[in-house]
């Protein structure tokens, strides 16, 4: 446990509205240096765990119970302000789409170096030799030019590898992933990928990968937590769960995945008596 | 610079959509009259040839140029004390111009920041905002008006207040629904993962994203502060009688209908051409800006 950036135990939440249960007492922990993935389907909360961690939970969504350990600390319990600079310059975020991402509004170099002048308190000047490194470091091409630019002006890829480098710009302990691949297509999904993870290894940042694509997981996790309606179905090393899936759900969903090894297998759908009894559970 | 760019998305946004819609004719028509009138305020003392108070009994109501008995130099005629018409015009711009520019920019910054806080903060900020403005709106405007410069003096400065005071409930609606509409963007979520406060993201983030739409509604604004000054000079309670105003001419006009209809025609044009102009700017900007009419 001492290797644990992050331990999240018993964490629930509800929905402010109909006190309708959105986590149930998950638990889930990220040792140093690895990816962990979060996977789910809609609605599973995967996006609300990763929320609840950087503390940019929507107003609707209540937090009733748990604690969220970060190197040892509970974030649930810290005072705001300190909580807002702890997040800030310790856990970063890679949002999912990265067309509404970036603000319309402001050329890539204010958003890029928003942090850097933020927390560390830079002027824009050192703030602007940073950005340049790190767009280099995501292999930006002509960083000058893409530093003038907005966010409009460039391809969906370019965006993303604009907010990987915002999310690498103070150097995080742990970064959230939420579903950075998604909104993109699959040549450029491929890139990215395998960007982040190069960019991971040499920064030994800790990332929680969020996604629905088992595909992904395999690509770029090594270990996994599988989350359903709120509550962890499974979790494990990467390989052993996809291979060795103990949970029904788990099987159903990995029979739901194309193989492309093994196309006489074809696909089958998760059943739904399978469903109605994780759901029935669920509610109980 | 863009086509340098690999894959540059073709989608426009604020200020590049603001230079763009420039192209647009209707924009660039209104523009030039608003422009032409602006000149024209500012320069009335060297552009209206007379005096626009000096009377001359003598030459009571005489016609436009173009007609039989027009008194040479008075290119648009006089009214019945022998006012030059074109000078009276002229320094009428003065006034609409101001009131629309004052009290546009007044109801604007008012209704912005109250919809941009009841926007942003919601709950208890946002019902009280909210139930304020519909309160405020159930309230017939131009009776508000009447009544409002009624109790606080006629002037200049009670139009502008009337104004202000009533319309800034248009800007606040808008506002209110475009801060929310941004709040919901992934670039919120982003600022707010990096730890700026929530007034920060407010200011910093949200409001630029805000402004072209509020520029647009300014520019319409304009157009209906510009009527709403001529009917309460019309009824008289806008400013004193020895300032000339557009609204004052058309209700001098009325009554001298049968003696010389130019007296009316003139500020009634001026007050049509700048209500069009400003209406086709501003709805060429929301066109140009509004981001549900974009797509």
């Amino acid at each position: 446990m001492s290797g644990a950036i992050l331990s999240i135990s018993r964490l629930s939440a509800v929905s402010d509205r109909d006190q309708a249960p959105i986590l149930h007492e998950v638990a889930l922990t990220v040792e140093r240096g690895e990816t962990r993935g979060l996977v789910g389907e809609s609605g599973a909360g995967k996006s609300t765990i990763g929320k609840a961690i950087l503390g940019i939970l929507p107003r609707a969504v209540r937090v009733t119970s748990g604690e969220v350990l970060f190197q040892g600390e509970d974030l649930l319990k810290m005072p705001a302000e300190r909580r807002r600079r702890l997040v800030g310059e310790q856990i970063a975020l890679i949002p999912q789409d990265p067309m509404t991402a970036l603000n319309p509004g402001r050329r890539i170099e204010g958003q890029l170096t928003d942090g850097l002048r933020l927390w560390r308190g830079l002027d824009a000047r050192g703030a602007r030799k940073i950005a340049l490194k790190l767009l280099d470091e995501v292999h930006i091409r002509d960083p000058e030019r893409v530093l003038r630019s907005f966010p409009h002006q460039l391809s969906g890829g370019m965006r993303q590898r604009v907010l990987i480098a915002a999310a690498f710009a103070l150097d995080p302990k742990l970064i959230v992933a939420d579903e950075p691949t998604t909104a993109l297509d699959v040549t450029v999904q491929k890139q990215i990928l395998r960007l982040i993870r190069n960019l991971q290894s040499a920064h030994g940042t800790s990332v929680i990968f969020v996604t629905h694509d088992l595909g992904v997981v395999a690509q770029i996790c090594d270990s996994v937590t599988l989350l359903f309606s709120g509550r962890v179905v499974e979790e494990g090393r990467t390989g052993d769960l996809l291979q060795r899936p103990q949970h029904p759900y788990t099987r159903a969903l990995l029979d739901a995945c194309p193989r492309y090894d093994r196309p006489d297998v074809g696909l089958k759908p998760i059943p739904e008596d399978l469903i109605a009894r994780l759901r029935s559970e669920a509610a109980a | 610079m863009v086509d340098a760019i690999a894959g540059a998305a073709p989608s426009r946004h604020g200020f590049a959509a603001l230079q763009a819609c420039l192209r647009d004719p209707k924009v660039a028509a209104g523009g030039c009259f608003i422009l032409f009138l602006l000149v024209l305020a500012l320069g009335a003392p060297w552009m209206a040839p007379k005096d626009p108070l000096e009377q001359d009994i003598l030459l009571g109501a005489t016609p436009p140029f173009w007609q039989a008995g027009a008194e040479p130099g008075h290119w648009l005629g006089t009214d019945d004390l022998g006012r030059d018409a074109l000078s009276r015009v002229i320094y009428g711009s003065r006034v609409a111009l101001t009131v629309a520019f004052v009290a546009s920019s007044l109801a604007a910054a008012l209704g912005a920041v109250l919809g941009l806080l009841a926007g942003w903060y919601r709950g208890v900020v946002d019902a009280t905002i909210s139930r304020l403005v519909e309160i405020w709106m159930a309230f017939p405007p131009v009776l508000l008006s009447i009544l409002l410069v009624a109790v606080i003096g006629a002037g200049v400065g009670s139009v502008i207040a009337a104004i202000a005071i009533i319309d800034w409930t248009r800007f606040c609606r808008v506002v209110r629904a475009e801060t929310i509409n941004q709040a919901g963007a992934d670039y919120v979520t982003a600022a707010r993962a990096i730890g700026f406060s929530r007034l920060r993201i407010l200011t910093q983030e949200i409001f630029p994203n805000v402004f072209p739409v509020l520029i647009a509604l300014v520019s319409l604004e304009m157009g209906i502060a510009v009527i709403v000054e001529a009917i309460l000079s019309f009824v008289g309670l806008s400013v004193s009688s020895d300032t000339p105003t557009w609204g004052a001419m058309i209700a001098q006009g009325r009554q001298l209908m049968h003696q010389g209809w130019w007296i009316l025609a003139a500020p009634l044009m001026m007050l049509f051409l700048t209500v069009l102009a400003f209406n086709l700017l501003g709805e060429g900007l929301r066109r140009a800006l509004d981001p549900v009419m974009r797509r």
